[in-house]
């Protein structure tokens, strides 16, 4: 076989000579390759911006809120009585080995006042467990202990939102703020955490003791209730045992017996959202395939314009056939060629892809993520559809006689 | 010694039902440093046994013999080999690679023989040079005259030091001068370097210009006879 330097400096001036022809030609390995690498980004951004939320939300969340109630035929929506209660929150953390944190949740929204500035926010009566609960940290300041929950203390911990908008630049840890009229003393600050999957704002909340919520905020009727509980599982593999245990102490502790329908729903929030994750994954794959079969086409049109140069080179073929071109040398020659298209549109593709996938992300505001993955993939493929493409064209011309390739005009 | 030996070489096609007999039965000897002329009106066969001992078509029956190599056993890379390796070819309509400058023509035969490139390039600069091509090295085919295209085409034929060359009719897309010039070529390289030539041609003062020649008339050699000068 002929060295490699020369067929490529043959190839080169063989697609010089067609300028526009292989530019067009190029064209559709560019789009193809651009379009692969700018879908598999626009998924791969969407299945990190998922598993970033889940993150956010803390992993291995399971979620309890009441069931509905059926009052005369009709039934009614899913937390419309008010059957869990902090008791059952202790059973939870006290009898499920599979259970690393509870965290009862009492929620309501309030206005929130310090000094002259005033702030709407969500407020939460909870326990110590919420920040495990949640995978939250402090920035700044403590947890609460058992005991402010025991005696109702007015303490609180702040969501960055809250703190940005009551604070300004003054430290808030100390500080006084009113809840409906009541002053609770700042103890803490929340690690910020972003969006949820829904867009809420998770910074903007406020933690106090869930007895204080009960008795100075929510005014409920229900002594102890609580609008729902979280609980954390120990790991993931002991996410379902433990939806499983708090399903049946639940069952146990409200004496469901039988058949009798759950007066509590229980839902597995990590799950929901890796099977959002699974989807954004298979997605990805799709936008992929989609995009592949554009990379194919412009694989064909390469086949179409080398079977149309083998023809009108047919007398070439002849001639570096009668001074010794072997069959291997005229088949390397015209495959060099197809790859040198495609390669080089391989190259302009994935930077079209880059640029294209940069533009989405600042005009449209998608999140997109280029792997380097991608492009070794993109341009790997590229040159595998030269060669794949390029052998039938390069097959066909080291067929040809040498006799009729010669007076071929 | 002889360096190309046919026996009874024959080729036939078939053409539909018909099968031509294009060449029959053929047998001449051809010894090293020869000039030979092959003369004959067109379809006389003169064509089929140049592509024959030029490798380029192998023999329906007999026996064709390349410096002892019998080529009717040959596939087509191996064909290929000799053609680069033994023979030098030089077409009537020059067949130089049009977009290619002279000095890359010339390299051709030497890339398919696997010489480096550097070696490449002083080869195919030292055979223009010799066929009196100096500074014309880097023109395309369609800047040069009909002359000189023959001559980088003879050039292209002689960098492999080809113990023989074909010309098929290498005047006949030139005038008068011009091929009197390029015959008078071909007589040096025949009595310098005593490469061996064969020549087709319809001309009788071209083929004057040879040592032999050798006669076709329906596939079938008329005559066979030294020229007299």
């Amino acid at each position: 076989m002929i060295n490699l330097n020369s067929t490529f400096q043959i190839a080169l001036r063989a697609l010089r000579v067609n300028k526009m022809r292989s530019f067009l030609t190029m064209l559709g390995i560019i789009i193809g390759v651009g379009a692969v690498i700018t879908m598999l980004a626009v998924g791969t951004g969407a299945s990190e911006k998922i598993a970033e939320q889940i993150a956010s939300i803390g992993s291995n969340l399971i979620m309890v809120v009441p069931g509905s109630v059926t009052q005369g035929g009709l039934r009614m929506g899913s937390g419309s009585t008010s059957t869990l209660t902090k008791d059952d929150a202790e059973a939870i953390e006290k009898e499920c080995s599979a259970v690393s944190a509870v965290a009862p949740i009492l929620n309501t929204g309030a206005q929130v006042v310090y000094g002259n500035q005033n702030w709407s926010t969500g407020i939460y009566g909870t326990s110590p467990g919420i920040l495990e609960v949640k995978d939250c940290a402090l920035v700044a300041g403590r947890n609460f202990v058992d005991q402010e929950i025991r005696s109702a203390a007015k303490v609180c911990l702040l969501g960055q939102t809250v703190v940005d908008n009551l604070f300004g630049g003054i430290d808030p840890i100390g500080q006084i703020i009113r809840i409906k009229k009541v002053p609770f003393t700042v103890i803490g600050i929340l690690e910020t955490k972003g969006q949820s999957i829904i867009g809420q704002d998770q910074d903007d909340v406020i933690y106090i003791p869930l007895t204080t919520a009960q008795k100075k905020i929510v005014g409920r009727s229900v002594p102890g209730m609580v609008r729902s509980i979280m609980v954390k599982a120990r790991s993931a593999e002991d996410l379902s045992t433990a939806e499983k245990q708090v399903t049946e102490l639940l069952r146990q502790r409200h004496r469901t017996g039988g058949n009798k329908e759950d007066d509590f729903t229980v839902r597995n929030l990590t799950q929901m959202m890796q099977m959002a994750e699974q989807a954004a994954k298979v997605m990805t794959i799709l936008l992929g395939a989609i995009a592949s079969i554009s990379l194919l086409i412009g694989g064909i049109g390469i086949m179409n314009i080398m079977l149309v140069s083998v023809t009108e080179r047919t007398r070439e073929i002849g001639i570096r056939m009668a001074i010794g071109a072997k069959t291997w040398d005229i088949r390397i020659q015209f495959i060099i060629e197809a790859l040198t298209l495609s390669m080089i549109g391989g190259i302009f593709g994935i930077t079209l892809g880059v640029t294209g996938s940069a533009i989405l992300s600042a005009v449209a505001g998608w999140p997109t993520i280029v792997s380097p993955l991608s492009i070794i993939m993109a341009f790997g493929f590229s040159g595998l559809i030269g060669v794949f493409f390029g052998f039938y064209p390069a097959y066909k011309a080291s067929l040809l006689n040498p006799i009729d390739a010669l007076r071929y005009e | 010694m002889a360096l190309l030996e046919t026996k009874k070489l024959s080729k036939f096609y078939c053409v539909g039902d018909n099968v031509v007999r294009a060449m029959e039965s053929i047998s001449v000897t051809i010894s090293a440093g020869e000039f030979v002329a092959i003369m004959g009106p067109s379809g006389s066969g003169k064509s089929t046994f140049m592509n024959l001992i030029g490798c380029l078509d192998q023999q329906t029956a007999g026996d064709y013999l390349l410096d002892g190599t019998s080529i009717g056993d040959l596939n087509k890379d191996e064909l290929a080999e000799i053609r680069n390796k033994k023979i030098g070819f030089v077409f009537q309509g020059f067949n130089l690679l049009s977009r290619t400058s002279a000095v890359e023509n010339v390299e051709l035969p030497l890339l398919y023989n696997h010489v480096a490139a550097k070696e490449r390039r002083q080869l195919a600069l030292g055979a223009l040079k010799k066929l009196g091509l100096e500074g014309r090295e880097n023109h395309h085919p369609n800047q040069l005259s009909g002359g000189q295209q023959q001559r980088v085409a003879i050039a292209r034929a002689l960098v492999n030091n080809a113990p023989m060359i074909l010309a098929d009719e290498p005047t006949g897309n030139l005038d008068t001068k011009t091929s009197a010039e390029i015959m008078e070529l071909l007589v040096r390289l025949n009595s310098d370097s005593k490469t061996t030539i064969i020549l087709v041609t319809h001309e009788q003062d071209i083929a004057a210009f040879s040592k032999r020649i050798i006669k076709f008339l329906d596939g079938h050699i008329v005559s066979d006879q030294p020229v007299v000068k």
